[in-house]
């Protein structure tokens, strides 16, 4: 893209012009086409505020009300958008209130660039006005990050930032800015992306022996079973990866991060794993002979303990990050790579082979787990309304079509558990960090990465008030976000534990709420707030067909609980599917 | 089985490192035996050298965090018997005790010692080994009046490596990039504008 600086560089006949950082800054961005900015000004960051000012029609800055809402809309947006997200940030405060959302980005490999202002060169380490050491603050918690002193740097710096933000394994990076450098006026020849750094190795080399030592391991299989998770749709593989489980015929389950990597309802997929997935795919995983593990990585939720996992089986792994290699769970072949490449030469070496009995055991765990559990918490006839039966009347109103943003909790596990996707990139949810308060600007940010599709922030009464004041947002900028917030009165899933293993000592788990209906009519959205079986339905309705975003409060069962479940310290296969197991 | 293992960590010199390096092994509450940073023998790649005690499977997971930093091109972990390696030590005896007493002479030879600085006060010693001649030294000083003692990080050179001196050539050849400037304006206040 055909930037303003570059064009005057041009019209100079190619020689350097003299630019302030703070333009540099701007002019990065543009190159890197980026059209959208989530941030909060402050006083370390005003020239690159100023300087936005001018390019106002090329890059839209959302104005949030937090910067913790700054970050997690910028998650939102690169989660569904595959680009990467920008965030700006001033010094101190406004540094530190990003440093949930760059955890919770390097968890969950999302990849950000971060800019925060930051004093002047010679105030660092003076403990000046809104000073903070937000490099070393941030340091375990970015893929990388830099502070810049000298505006001379910046083109170079952040066209690192950008290229370490996307390549390889995705995440947040964070560059820091001197108020001098912005300030400062150098001699610019323009911007250059990073294709190269010479430290950094983001794509191993394939080596084709351990693809045929996998092909080998699966085509000897006689219960071969594939764990997917957010790889594949980080690596835009989503067709190689369907086309690998559909020649080889092989049964998949996805982690909370893999999800709708492949339709909900594919004949192969044969649901969740982890804590709150599926009966099946958690205890059949200690029953298959070769495991393939694509794009995951093994978390302590998806694995139960450790010593107690697929300890029968041969494990294949196919990871872009060698760091994920053996780290929890041995391998017996380990593919590194990126598997858009991997994928493909795995897929010509396997054999379609039918295996029915195999599948048949899938079915029996799934019969079982749907008259113990999923039939009654779908289609209740009596009693308070569930989670289940809100989702699945969603489902059928949207057909699976939204993009559906969760918060962190008992209403996350039941919107995943239960929730149709047929698209890619429709499950945007906090995974490895569980931040509450994540949903809300996490679906602003969704609705602007993807404004042609319906977005659906579901939260519980606990998370809706962590970030609430992101509907001020909502309010400004217009997003149309659909609100939909599961009330239990409780912070359900820690009340969950209570009841379960603390006997019933619910140790400040009622939680009052405000009435958020009357909420979001102060910053006027609409709303409703329902608690019959009857006005379901036509709730949703209402909602998804709001010409602008909308809150749908639904009063839900205050003591239900979600199952199945692996409970803490347990191995997979010893998953329950009620209270009275535990 | 936990056993020592020595870490050799060749990375960009850049500000910061130190601590991106330190705060791996904080993280997983692993205390560091030794730690040394050194140039290498190629310009602008530093070497740290981080002797553990830990089991293989946690060593071999630490490196490949490590290596997982943008800024670090490799990381190798040796065992005692792989590498060779070298500490080294000062001793500072008071000197009169040192001439009164004949023995210390000899002990100073038999320890390999030399000294560095004779003052009419005190002597400074300084000897060069793995830890058991170091220590050794320290106890048949502390027998004559030792004022103080100190001891380096350790410094290794692996025994099979051929250095990564024509790896990273290789890197730096396919880098378009330059290296980032350092910051001038730390030290000139005057020169930039104030709020």
């Amino acid at each position: 893209m055909k930037t303003l600086e570059l064009d005057k560089i041009e019209k100079a006949g190619r020689q350097p012009i003299s630019t302030t950082g703070s333009l540099a800054v701007i002019d990065a961005l543009l190159s890197e086409s980026v059209t959208t900015i989530f941030g909060y000004p402050g006083g370390a960051i005003m020239p690159i505020y100023d300087s936005l000012f001018g390019f106002r029609d090329k890059l839209n800055h959302i104005l949030v009300r937090h910067e913790q809402g700054a970050i997690h809309a910028a998650q939102g947006y690169a989660r569904v958008s595959g680009k990467t997200g920008v965030v700006f940030a001033t010094s101190g405060p406004g540094a530190t209130n990003l440093v949930t959302g760059l955890a919770d980005a390097l968890i969950d490999s999302t990849p950000l660039v971060c800019i925060t202002g930051q004093v002047f060169a010679h105030l660092l380490g003076t403990d000046a006005f809104q000073e903070t050491d937000i490099i070393n603050i941030t340091t375990p918690i970015t893929k990388w990050n830099y502070q810049i002193t000298d505006a001379t740097e910046i083109p170079e710096v952040l066209a690192k930032a950008f290229y370490i933000a996307k390549s390889g394994r995705p995440g947040p990076v964070l560059i820091d800015i001197t108020k001098n450098a912005q300030l400062q006026l150098f001699d610019y020849i323009g911007y250059r992306p990073c294709i190269h750094v010479r430290s950094y190795r983001p794509n191993p080399i394939v080596r084709p022996e351990y693809i045929e030592q996998a092909a080998k391991l699966i085509n000897e299989a006689k219960k071969p079973f594939v764990v997917f998770g957010q790889g594949i749709i980080l690596g835009n593989a989503e067709k190689e990866f369907q086309s690998f489980i559909e020649k080889g015929n092989l049964p998949s389950a996805w982690t909370i991060m893999g999800m709708s990597a492949i339709p909900t309802d594919h004949p192969l997929g044969v649901g969740m794993l982890g804590m709150h997935g599926n009966y099946g795919p958690n205890f059949l995983t200690n029953e298959c002979d070769v495991l393939i593990a694509v794009g995951m990585r093994f978390d302590d939720r998806v694995t139960g303990r450790l010593d107690k996992y697929a300890k029968q089986a041969k494990v294949i792994h196919l990871d872009i990050d060698p760091a994920e290699i053996d780290k929890n769970v041995q391998t017996a072949v380990s593919v590194w790579g990126d598997c858009k490449e991997t994928l493909p030469l795995l897929t010509n070496l396997i054999e379609n082979k039918s295996r029915p009995e195999w599948f048949k055991e899938f079915e029996i765990k799934k019969e079982k787990e749907t008259t113990t559990v999923i039939e009654k918490e779908l289609n209740p006839t009596e009693g308070g309304l569930t989670m289940g039966e809100v989702i699945q009347v969603l489902n059928e109103l949207t057909n699976g079509d939204a993009v559906i943003v969760t918060d962190v909790g008992q209403h996350q596990m039941v919107a995943c558990r239960y929730a149709k996707q047929n698209k890619t990139r429709s499950n945007i949810t906090s995974g490895g960090l569980g931040t509450m308060g994540y949903a809300l600007p996490a679906a602003i940010g969704a609705k602007l990465g993807a404004p042609e599709r319906e977005v659906i922030a579901i939260m519980g009464d606990g998370g809706a008030q962590m970030n609430i004041q992101e509907l001020g947002t909502i309010m400004q900028f217009q997003p149309n976000v659909k609100i939909l917030i599961l009330n239990n009165s409780y912070l359900g899933m820690v009340r969950q534990w209570q009841e379960l293993f603390h006997e019933k000592r619910y140790s400040f788990t009622d939680i009052q709420s405000p009435n958020f209906v009357q909420v979001a009519k102060a910053y006027n959205i609409d709303g409703r707030q329902i608690s019959q079986r009857e006005e379901l339905r036509e709730g949703l309705k209402q909602m998804l067909d709001n010409p602008s975003s909308f809150l749908l409060e639904v009063a839900v069962l205050h003591e239900d609980n979600v199952f199945p479940m692996v409970p803490q310290g347990k191995g997979v296969a010893e998953i329950v599917l009620s209270k009275e197991e535990i | 089985m936990k056993q020592e293992f020595t870490l050799t960590v060749y990375t960009e010199n850049q500000v910061g490192l130190l601590n991106k390096i330190a705060i791996i092994f904080s993280r997983r509450k692993i205390s560091l035996d030794s730690f040394n940073s050194s140039p290498s023998e190629i310009e602008n790649i530093y070497r740290f050298t981080i002797v553990i005690r830990e089991t293989e499977t946690v060593v071999k997971n630490i490196v490949r965090q490590l290596e997982k930093n943008v800024e670090v091109f490799k990381v190798f972990y040796n065992t005692n018997d792989e590498i060779i390696w070298q500490q080294i030590a000062l001793y500072k005896v008071p000197t009169s005790v040192i001439m009164k007493d004949v023995k210390v002479e000899r002990l100073l030879r038999e320890f390999g010692a030399r000294a560095v600085v004779i003052r009419d006060d005190y002597t400074v010693f300084e000897t060069t080994g793995q830890d058991d001649e170091v220590d050794n030294l320290l106890k048949e000083l502390s027998k004559y009046s030792l004022i103080e003692f100190v001891k380096s990080s350790r410094i290794a050179i692996i025994k099979s490596s051929e250095g990564v001196h024509k790896k990273v050539l290789d890197m730096e050849k396919n880098d378009p990039t330059n290296k980032p400037i350092n910051n001038e304006f730390l030290n000139h206040k005057s020169m930039i504008f104030e709020m």
